[in-house]
C-alpha cells in the first residue's frame, strides 16, 4: 500500500497544498527525502507565485495531481549538502526554479538546456527518480540535486530575487537566444505582468531600445516611468500599431489568453522575430502572407537550462534587476491566487515563507 | 482617357492573358516599354507554370487586376541592349524570375535583398516604376531591367531550368538562410510538387537525409526512386507520424491549401524549424504549447535576392539539378491550368513559347 505523505520519506516537512480542482490551498504535512551525496538541502525563505501555480492547482492544464504542494521560485539558505557536492556550503544563499531533475544523456542535456530533455522533471507534481511525488516551495525546506540549484550574489535581496527563478529565466534566455540583445536594437514586449516586467528590466540591462504592448492604457506610467520602457503601445488602437508597423526587431510575447498574431507580425521588421513565451490553450491564427512578404518567425521558448539560468542570476546581481514584488503571508495564498487571476498584483506575489509558515 | 494596352508602349508584344476571374487565358495583343540605357530584351522561349500564376488568373488572392499575363520563370535569348547594359550581349542565355523591379534605396535594396523591398514590383500584375501595369512571360518578349536578369549557365537546359527561377528559388533561399545545409541533418519536405520536388533535389544536393511528407501514397515511388528522397511518410498514417516524432531538424513545407500544422511541429527535434512556403487563402491555426515546449519555430520566406538566385542556378547548374516537367504548347494552357489544380503534373508545365505562340 501506497505510504502516507508524510511518511514517504525520513524527514518532516510542512507546506500548504492544493487538495483537488478548486485549488485552494491548506495547511499540509508531508515529508522530504533524506539528503543524497548530490543533494543541496535548504531551508525556505521565501517563495514566489507564478502564473503557471494557478494553472496547476485548478488542474487547468489537465495534469495535475493532488495533494500538489507549488512553487518553483523557491529561494533559502543552505543547512546540509551531500558528500559529493562541491559548489554549495551551508550557508549559501540559494535558489530553485522549475525544474529539478532531467535524464543527463538526450542531446538537450548535453547542451545544458535540461529544459527541453523529454524527460525533464518538474519542481512540482511530477515523478521524481524514486517515483516518489516532487513538491514544490510553498513549504519549509527544499531539496535538489546540485545541478539544479542556483547561488544567488549577496547583493541579490532574496524576496525580490525570487522570482528571477522563473519569469527571469523564461524572458533572459530567448532575449539572448534570438540575438535581441544588440545594442540599438528595438524589441517589443506584449503584456506588462510578472513576465513581462522583468522582460523590460532585461532588456534595458541589454541596452536595447523597448516597447511595451499592452491593451491596458493604464500601465503607460508604470512602463515608461518606472520601468524604464522606452514607449508604449495600445495594441487595441489601430492609429498606434499602424504607426509602429514594421520597426521592431523582435517581440517577445508574454501574454497566454488567446491574442491575435496578425497585428504583432506587423510591427516586426523584415526578418523579425516573433517570440511567445507565453501558452495559450488554443492555436492562434497564423497569418501566412505577412510571414513570407518579410521573412518573419514566430517561436517559442521554455525557461532556460541552469547554466543560463546561474548567469541569468549572475547577470542580474551585476545589474540589480529584481522583480517587482508584492511581499505575502502564507495565509494569504488563496486571495492571492483570486487577485492574480485577475491579473491585481504589480508584479509579482512572494511568500514569507520563514516568517509566516508554520508548522500547526 | 488611359491607354489601350497596344497603345500603351512603343514595341508591339502578344501573349495569352486571362481577363476575369474565370481565369481562362487567351491570346492578347499588348506592347512593351522602349528599352531604358539599363533594360534588356528577353526573346521568351520557355516559361514555367507556376502554381502562382493560377492562383492569380483567379483572383483568389483578390488583388488581380485584369487582364492579366501570368508566368514568372522564363527563360530565353537577349535580343536588345539598353546602352548602359554591359553585363550582357545579343544571343546570350537568361532567365527572368519573380522580381523586375525595387526600389533600389530601402535597407532591403541596400542590402542586396531586393525581395524583401516593400516596392517590389513582380515580373506581372505589378505597377512599374513608369505607373505601367507589368505582364509576364506567357508572351513572346519582355523588357526587363538587366539588375533583374540572370544569366543561365551553358549546361542548364533552358526548358527543365526555367522553373528554378520560382521554384527553385524559393526553397534554396531559406534552406541556406535557415541553415539547412549540414550535411547529415533530416530535413522533411511537406507536399510533392513544384516545389517540393526541387526541395528535394536541392536537399540531397546539400547532403541531407531528406523525407518526404505527404497525404497522397501514390508518390512514394517517385519520391524514393525517381527524385532521391531517403524515405517517404504518409501524413495520413497515425502509426508512421507517431514514431517519426521528434526525428527532422527542419521542414520545408511547400502545401498551398489549408492544413493543420500540429503534426509537422511534432515531427520536428527541439530547436526544429517549419519553414512555411505555400500562401494557403486563410491563415493556418498555428499551435504555441509545441513551439514552447521545443523552442521551434515557424519562419517564411519569399524567392529570394538576385544575387541569390544567380547562386542559386550557378548551384543546380554544379549539381546537375532541374525540374522534372511536362513541355506544353500554349494552347493547352487552359487544360494545363485545371490539371495544376489537381495537382495532375509531375511536377512543373511548361510552356514552349516560342515553339507554340503565335499570332
Amino acid at each position: 500500500m501506497a505510504k502516507s505523505p508524510e511518511e514517504e520519506h525520513p524527514t518532516k516537512a510542512f507546506g500548504w497544498a492544493a487538495t483537488d480542482p478548486s485549488g485552494a490551498l491548506s495547511p499540509f504535512k508531508f515529508s522530504r527525502r533524506a539528503t543524497g551525496e548530490k543533494d543541496v538541502r535548504f531551508k525556505v525563505l521565501y517563495c514566489g507565485i507564478c502564473h503557471s501555480d494557478l494553472h496547476m492547482v485548478k488542474n487547468e492544464w489537465g495534469s495535475s495531481t493532488y495533494p500538489l504542494v507549488p512553487g518553483h521560485e523557491i529561494v533559502g539558505i543552505v543547512t546540509e549538502v551531500g558528500s559529493k557536492v562541491e559548489k554549495f556550503k551551508v550557508g549559501d544563499k540559494v535558489g530553485v526554479g522549475c525544474m529539478v531533475g532531467a535524464c543527463h544523456s538526450c542531446d538537450s542535456c548535453a547542451d545544458d538546456l535540461e529544459n527541453y530533455c523529454p524527460k525533464i522533471i518538474l519542481t512540482y507534481g511530477a515523478t521524481y527518480y524514486d517515483g516518489t511525488t516532487t513538491h514544490g516551495g510553498y513549504s519549509d525546506v527544499m531539496i535538489a540535486e546540485e545541478r539544479y540549484v542556483v547561488r544567488f550574489p549577496d547583493n541579490l535581496p532574496l524576496d525580490a530575487g525570487a522570482p528571477l527563478l522563473c519569469a527571469g529565466i523564461t524572458v533572459y534566455s530567448p532575449l539572448q537566444h534570438f540575438g535581441f540583445t544588440k545594442p540599438g536594437m528595438h524589441i517589443g514586449v506584449v503584456g506588462l505582468g510578472g513576465l513581462g516586467h522583468v522582460a523590460v528590466k532585461f532588456a534595458k540591462a541589454f541596452g536595447v531600445k523597448v516597447t511595451v504592448i499592452s491593451t491596458s492604457p493604464s500601465k503607460k506610467k508604470e512602463a515608461t516611468e518606472h520601468l524604464g520602457a522606452d514607449s508604449f503601445l495600445v495594441s487595441r488602437d489601430p492609429d498606434q500599431m499602424q504607426a509602429a508597423m514594421g520597426t521592431m526587431d523582435g517581440i517577445i510575447d508574454t501574454v497566454s489568453a488567446v491574442h491575435p498574431l496578425f497585428p504583432l507580425i506587423g510591427l516586426l521588421k523584415s526578418h523579425g522575430k516573433l517570440v511567445m513565451v507565453g501558452a495559450p490553450d488554443r492555436p492562434l491564427e497564423l497569418p501566412i502572407f505577412p510571414l513570407l512578404m518579410g521573412r518573419k518567425i514566430v517561436a517559442g521558448s521554455c525557461i532556460g537550462g541552469m547554466k543560463e539560468t546561474q548567469e541569468m542570476i549572475d547577470f542580474a546581481g551585476k545589474h540589480n534587476i529584481t522583480a517587482d514584488v508584492e511581499v505575502i503571508s502564507i495565509d494569504y495564498v488563496n486571495t492571492a491566487m483570486e487577485r492574480l487571476r485577475k491579473a491585481d498584483v504589480r508584479y509579482r506575489f512572494v511568500i514569507d515563507i520563514g516568517n509566516t509558515l508554520k508548522a500547526a | 482617357m488611359a491607354k489601350s494596352p497596344q497603345e500603351e508602349h512603343p514595341q508591339k508584344a502578344f501573349g495569352w492573358a486571362a481577363r476575369d476571374p474565370s481565369g481562362i487565358l487567351s491570346p492578347f495583343h499588348f506592347s512593351r516599354r522602349e528599352n531604358s540605357p539599363d533594360d534588356v530584351t528577353v526573346r521568351v522561349l520557355f516559361c514555367g507554370v507556376c502554381h502562382t500564376d493560377l492562383h492569380s488568373i483567379k483572383n483568389d488572392w483578390g488583388f488581380t487586376k485584369y487582364p492579366i499575363i501570368p508566368g514568372h520563370e522564363f527563360t530565353g535569348i537577349v535580343t536588345k541592349l539598353g546602352k548602359n547594359v554591359k553585363k550582357f550581349k545579343l544571343g546570350d542565355k537568361v532567365g527572368v524570375g519573380v522580381m523586375v523591379g525595387s526600389c533600389r534605396s530601402c535597407e532591403s535594396c541596400k542590402q542586396g535583398l531586393e525581395n524583401y523591398c516593400p516596392k517590389m514590383m513582380f515580373a506581372y500584375n505589378s505597377i512599374y516604376h513608369d505607373g505601367t501595369k507589368n505582364y509576364g512571360g506567357y508572351s513572346n518578349m519582355v523588357v526587363v531591367d538587366q539588375h533583374f536578369v540572370l544569366r543561365f549557365p551553358d549546361n542548364l537546359p533552358l526548358a527543365a531550368g526555367a522553373p528554378l527561377l520560382c521554384a527553385g528559388i524559393t526553397v534554396y533561399s531559406p534552406m541556406k538562410y535557415y541553415g539547412m545545409t549540414q550535411a547529415g541533418k533530416h530535413l522533411g519536405v511537406s507536399g510533392l510538387g513544384g516545389l517540393g520536388h526541387v526541395a528535394v533535389k536541392i536537399g540531397k544536393a546539400f547532403g541531407l537525409k531528406v523525407t518526404v511528407i505527404s497525404a497522397s501514397p501514390n508518390k512514394k515511388d517517385d519520391a524514393i526512386k525517381r527524385l532521391g528522397s531517403d524515405a517517404f511518410l504518409l501524413s495520413t498514417d497515425p502509426a508512421k507520424m507517431k514514431a517519426a516524432l521528434g526525428t527532422m531538424d527542419y521542414i520545408i513545407d511547400t502545401v498551398a491549401a489549408v492544413h493543420p500544422l500540429g503534426p509537422l511541429l511534432g515531427l520536428l527535434k527541439v530547436n526544429g524549424k517549419l519553414i512555411t512556403l505555400g500562401l494557403p487563402e486563410k491563415p493556418l491555426d498555428l499551435p504555441i504549447f509545441p513551439l514552447v515546449l521545443g523552442r521551434k519555430l515557424v519562419g517564411g520566406s519569399n524567392i529570394g535576392s538576385m544575387k541569390e538566385t544567380q547562386e542559386m542556378l550557378e548551384f543546380c547548374a554544379k549539381h546537375n539539378i532541374t525540374a522534372d516537367i511536362e513541355m506544353i504548347r500554349m494552347d493547352y494552357i487552359n487544360t494545363a491550368m485545371e490539371r495544376l489544380a489537381k495537382s495532375d503534373v509531375r511536377y512543373r508545365f511548361v510552356i514552349d513559347v516560342a515553339g507554340s505562340l503565335s499570332e
